[in-house]
């Protein structure tokens, strides 16, 4: 059992409400506390919501940004459509796989960065681009990429 | 509304008009036409779904194929339910199922039962056009009674529905999306460690392979082929109704003296009924209600009522995990099945002189449950394991059909004595509504001295398929003993599929539950829609076998538990009198809380 | 025959100040007390002589859609702004939200005051939560604003959290419901059976913006540009081998040639109109093409590429988007998608004969009939052209 997840839990259905439509901003701001959904937070959620516990997995487990693995405290995800990848989005995965010391998909050992790969996140006439969290990171360059992270080692 | 209130529609369906009622899918319209356009993911037990897209039909007018399952008719609609692009997009569909599907049909479990199969075979697709897709998963053995093979899944999603509609459960849900989209558990679980309850609803809908029962049919061969063993066999109320369907009969046929036969033939060493037991169920049971309404109306005691049913176990899987604070109402009787194990392994062995670690029992259920029930630590009683193997009528008919049986010439034949003699009060355990039946027409006379005043015994109020049936019965005429019951008015509720039984539970929870005795079955319409049940299952198989279970029960001689002459030997010689030592210690149970969801 | 940069922004600059109506400055006070005191009748009128159809990329007349949003008997009705701007190359939403949020608030307004409903929601993708904070304090300001007008009209924000497939009306409606984004049978059509079973009209956020502009100019000039299938100006996001890149609003009915003069690079070898669901129109067609209902229609999204690209890169690049954003529930697009993605690496790979390619084909062409909802049907679309106009690319 995760270290106070009961709480968060709880906090998310009062702030929303019990009933069915609200699952998602419920599981959005659990899922905001630690960047990612554990089992156990699953498995309260559905009880509080008085849905199974299948259910509400079936649901986090469609939707891409709702991680269920263990992440680290920023999650990077570098946006994979073409036309970023024209624009250099290769040299920049490398870089930051060469800086952080780990291959895309992967989380740091001290649980600060992970790398994924993400489809267009709207920013294709100033690729390659990039989300740190919820912030954007556009125009980048090898350079640019690994001196975004600093922000946040 | 009558039918001339209906709205009625103007259509064409393959150039001929006809008039069709508003509301009526294209699928329905078709078949008033003679037309039986073919369907995956639809199931008339379920909501409609409109997945697999093997159902589309060409509307004029309509950019794309309409799925026929899902559309309605409109006025004018011009419908073509076989035109080349229609059976171009189709045969489409049925190739990349295919290739999602890891075919092994020889060796697969439904080979001439699998609607895959036989989609495949009228479009005559001979050969993989496309590229192999299906993925080389794990098979899920891990529970005892249902077996899930994800690379025989076609996601046709009709599991999942009958698990969330029909049951209530949810252990099954939809999981990821685009090509990992997949038919699984909670945090992919194997199925043992979820809160399936071993229904088997989801078995009985599957149109493939991907989730069968467990099959145990070679340790059953292994155990009659060695002569050192005495292999018992008892019988379910509902398989007398339901195993001629395995054999090519219509449904609904009662069959049970062939079925007798059948199972000697098959080289069983003793054929006995757990309609027997099903009477000494009543017994049990009977006098366990009698007992609690009298703890609560006249020693005013604390007592949990409603008392509810017990032989239903996927029922008491769900109730232990969904409602393990109310453990209390359920009544403390093992199942007719589970009764009968120490029975056969104690009282019988000593009569045939069969020292009964040499005896294996096998049971032949409508259910998937019943090899979960079978295996649970508790069911020891003889210091054994009481039931050994548990049969499905589907496996039943594997044997006969691999034992060369032509079932349909057998002679009749009786069950063997002394776990063998049963009333149609037995019999009746098998339909919704029956054990409750039952139940009323001895507590009834145990309590006033009276034969129950429904007509031929037929106590309609709780028979028929309706989600949940109430019924008040007023006592009136008790003997002295049970002067505490006159004029009261016994309510008593009958639930079947576990979506009631959850309707039922939410109402004792909140505190408002106004029945004395509650009947749940976890299977829509009782046994008879067992998980273990020839495939398919309708609504319209279930009344055929349900019908045939009431005349089964009206064209036997004795009808009421109480009677069975063998049921009165046994307590006379054996078990002492209802609720005693001996029956706490072999034929009554406990049971566990577990995790919710 | 050639321009510079310099020559294209300024053409370009031009063909928008005199378009101009996304970006325009207004007072959206003035136009909501305007809407207050004008009949729906009229407002309605507008919207339908102005021609406007929907600019999320199906193009649905707007005016069709809330006039059977109007018509239904419903205690709750609602409206609901897609910002899930998911295809691949459309980034023109973000912008209108960005800069014109309030003219977004006040199309839902009207269409609210129309149909006769009391809540109103922006579902916004995940990918652009960073607006929420500037999203939510707008919204506030709103709600009170139309507070103190007396309209019984509340905005809400929804979040999406990474799936394409909830931009499609039916898979958004579920995904607001708490559920899987699993697009849904139609009919019943959302303006009858919509978010929780009520009457719900859904619009992109850029045919928010028109219908807004459309009430103040009272029709105007939207209906001057463009063509007749076609009506009015669009925004487009130009993004890939282009000189000019960015956020353009532009009439409609251009052909191929005229935007790959003003945009392309010089070079431009093929344009992809509609993202990763749309066409790929070949040099050889640009004179002929034109962009719009009659042609090949866009949400936005304008990829250009020149003669250096690889189109069996591009092509993989969109079907394995589609793989993967498939929500998965019917069978010829979860499975026909990786039987597309796989069979054309295959035949690249030479373990299937080119042959091979024109079984795929056939089995595109099934999809787009059969699949259930938008995705699935649209796949055909970049396949087929991209295969059919560069078949040696995707062969050799």
């Amino acid at each position: 059992m995760m270290q106070g997840s009961e709480n968060i839990v709880r906090k998310a259905v009062k702030t929303y409400g019990r009933s069915r439509e609200n699952l998602l901003p419920i599981l959005q701001m659990v899922r905001r506390e630690h960047n990612y959904l554990s089992e156990d937070q699953l498995r309260d959620i559905a009880k509080e919501m008085d849905l199974s516990s299948a259910d509400v997995y079936g649901v986090a487990s469609f939707y891409s940004f709702m991680d269920m693995q263990p992440k680290g405290k920023n999650i990077i995800r570098i946006c994979k459509t073409i036309t970023c990848f024209m624009k250099g989005k290769d040299s920049i995965v490398g870089a930051i796989e060469e800086t952080l010391g780990i291959k895309m998909g992967d989380t740091t050992p001290d649980r600060k960065f992970s790398l994924l790969e993400a489809n267009c996140i709207g920013w294709c006439h100033k690729g390659p681009a990039m989300l740190i969290n919820d912030k954007v990171y556009t125009e980048l360059t090898a350079e640019k990429a690994v001196q975004a992270l600093e922000e946040y080692m | 509304m009558s039918a001339n209130d209906l709205k009625m529609i103007n259509v064409m369906i393959d150039g001929q008009p006809v008039s069709i009622p508003e509301n009526t899918t294209i699928l329905d319209a078709a078949k008033m036409l003679s037309i039986n356009i073919p369907t995956l993911c639809h199931h008339e037990d379920l909501c409609v779904a409109g997945n697999c897209r093997v159902c589309m039909v060409e509307v004029k007018g309509s950019r794309t194929l309409q799925a026929s399952c899902a559309t309605p008719v409109a006025e004018n609609m011009e419908i073509y339910t076989n035109s080349r692009l229609v059976r171009t997009a189709r045969k489409h569909v049925i190739e990349l199922l295919l290739s999602e599907h890891r075919g092994d049909c020889l060796r697969c479990y439904r080979n001439g039962t699998c609607e895959l199969q036989a989609l495949a075979n009228e479009y005559r697709i001979d050969q993989g056009v496309f590229l192999d897709l299906h993925k080389a998963d794990q098979v899920d053995i891990s529970s005892p009674a249902i077996q899930k093979d994800d690379s025989k899944c076609i996601r046709c999603q009709r599991c999942v529905r009958a698990c969330t509609e029909l049951q209530a459960v949810s252990a099954l849900c939809v999981a990821h999306k685009g090509a990992d989209m997949k038919i699984t558990t909670f945090w992919d679980k194997a199925l043992a460690y979820v809160v399936c309850t071993n229904c088997g609803q989801c078995v009985t809908h599957c149109p493939t392979g991907a989730l069968t029962e467990r099959n145990y049919v070679e340790d059953v061969w292994d155990a009659i082929y060695d002569p050192s063993k005495h292999v018992v066999v008892q019988t379910a109320p509902a398989i007398r109704v339901s195993i001629g369907e395995e054999v090519g009969m219509e449904p609904g046929q009662r069959v049970t003296h062939k079925l007798v036969t059948a199972l000697r033939r098959l080289g069983f060493d003793s054929v006995l009924d757990t309609d027997f037991t099903a009477d000494l169920t009543i017994i049990e049971e009977g006098h366990e209600l009698i007992h609690r309404l009298t703890k609560a109306l006249r020693d005013k005691e604390d007592v949990s009522l409603p008392m509810i049913t017990s032989c239903s176990p996927g029922w008491i899987k769900y109730v232990e995990h969904e409602f393990s604070d109310h453990l209390d109402h359920l009544s403390t009787c093992k199942s007719p099945q589970q009764m009968f194990g120490p029975l056969a392994k104690t009282y019988y062995a000593e009569k045939i002189g069969v020292d009964p670690k040499d005896m294996i029992v096998v049971s032949i259920m409508p259910c998937t449950a019943k090899k979960f029930e079978a295996v649970r630590p508790e069911m020891m009683a003889s210091g054994l394991r009481d039931v050994d193997y548990v049969l499905t009528t589907r496996e039943l008919g594997l044997m006969l059909r691999q034992a060369g049986i032509n079932f349909q010439n057998l002679e009749d034949g009786e069950y063997d004595s002394i776990l063998g003699k049963s009333t149609g009060a037995g019999a009746i355990f098998g339909a919704t509504g029956g054990v409750m039946e039952a139940a009323l027409r001895t507590a009834y006379e145990v309590v006033t001295g009276k034969e129950i005043p429904f007509d031929n015994l037929r106590v309609t109020p709780v028979r028929g398929l309706e989600g949940v049936k109430e019924a008040s019965l007023k006592i009136e005429g008790t003997l002295n003993k049970y002067n505490f019951l006159e004029g009261a008015e016994l309510r008593v509720a009958i639930g079947h599929g576990l979506a009631n039984a959850r309707k039922i539970m939410k109402q004792l929870e909140s505190g408002e539950s106004p029945y004395h005795f509650i009947e749940i079955m976890a299977c829509p319409g009782g046994c008879i829609g067992g998980g273990g049940q020839p495939i398919p299952t309708t609504n319209e198989i279930r009344m055929k076998r349900t019908t045939a279970i009431y005349d089964e029960d009206e064209k036997m001689q004795l009808r009421k538990s109480h009677e069975n002459p063998e049921i009165k030997t046994i307590y006379e010689d054996f078990l002492e009198k209802p609720l005693g030592h001996k029956s706490h210690e072999l034929l009554h149970t406990t049971y566990v809380k577990r995790e919710k969801n | 025959m050639v321009m510079t940069r310099e020559e294209k922004l300024a053409r370009i600059n031009a063909h928008q100040d005199r378009v101009n109506l996304i970006f325009e400055q207004i007072n959206y006070l003035d136009l909501m007390a305007k809407v207050m005191k004008l009949d729906n009748e009229t407002m309605m009128q507008y919207i339908k002589e102005s021609g406007l159809k929907g600019r999320g990329g199906a193009g649905f007349p707007t005016y069709l859609k809330w006039n059977l949003a109007a018509k239904q008997n419903s205690d709750m009705k609602y409206v609901i702004c897609n910002a899930d701007e998911g295809e691949p190359g459309t980034f023109k939403d973000r912008k209108i939200l960005e800069e014109q949020s309030n003219k977004v608030f006040t199309g839902m307004a009207i269409c609210a005051k129309i149909i006769g409903a009391s809540e109103g929601y922006i579902y916004l993708r995940g990918e652009y939560n960073y607006l929420v904070p500037l999203l939510t304090t707008k919204m506030n300001d709103f709600n009170q604003d139309m507070k103190n007008l007396g309209l019984d009209f509340s905005l809400y924000l929804r979040s999406g959290s990474g799936a394409y497939i909830c931009g499609e009306e039916t898979a958004l409606i579920e995904s607001m419901e708490g559920k899987r984004g699993e697009a849904r049978n139609k009919p019943p059509y959302p303006v009858v059976e919509g978010y929780l079973g009520k009457p719900t009209v859904i619009n992109n956020v850029e045919t928010l913006v028109y219908c807004a502009m459309i009430v103040l100019n009272e029709g105007g000039k939207f209906k001057t540009f463009g063509t007749e299938i076609s009506a009015g100006s669009k925004v487009f996001s130009v993004s890939g081998d282009a000189d000019v890149e960015g956020i353009y609003e532009l009439e409609l009915g251009m052909t191929i040639q005229e935007f790959v003069d003003l945009f392309g690079d010089g070079d431009t070898k093929a344009v992809q109109v509609g993202g990763a669901s749309g066409f790929c129109v070949p040099r050889k067609n640009f004179k002929e093409t034109i962009i719009g209902f009659e042609g090949v229609p866009t949400g936005g999204s304008m990829m250009l590429f020149n003669s250096t690209r690889s189109m069996y890169h591009i092509l993989m690049n969109y079907l394995e988007f589609m793989e993967e954003e498939s929500c998965g529930q019917c069978t010829p697009c979860r499975v026909g998608c990786q039987q597309l993605v796989k069979g054309i690496q295959a035949i690249k790979h030479k373990k299937r004969p080119a042959t091979y390619l024109d079984e795929l084909v056939k089995l595109a062409k099934s999809m787009r009939v059969a699949s259930k909802c938008g995705l699935g049907q649209s796949v055909a679309n970049p396949f087929i052209s991209i295969v059919e106009n560069f078949r040696e690319e995707i062969i050799y």
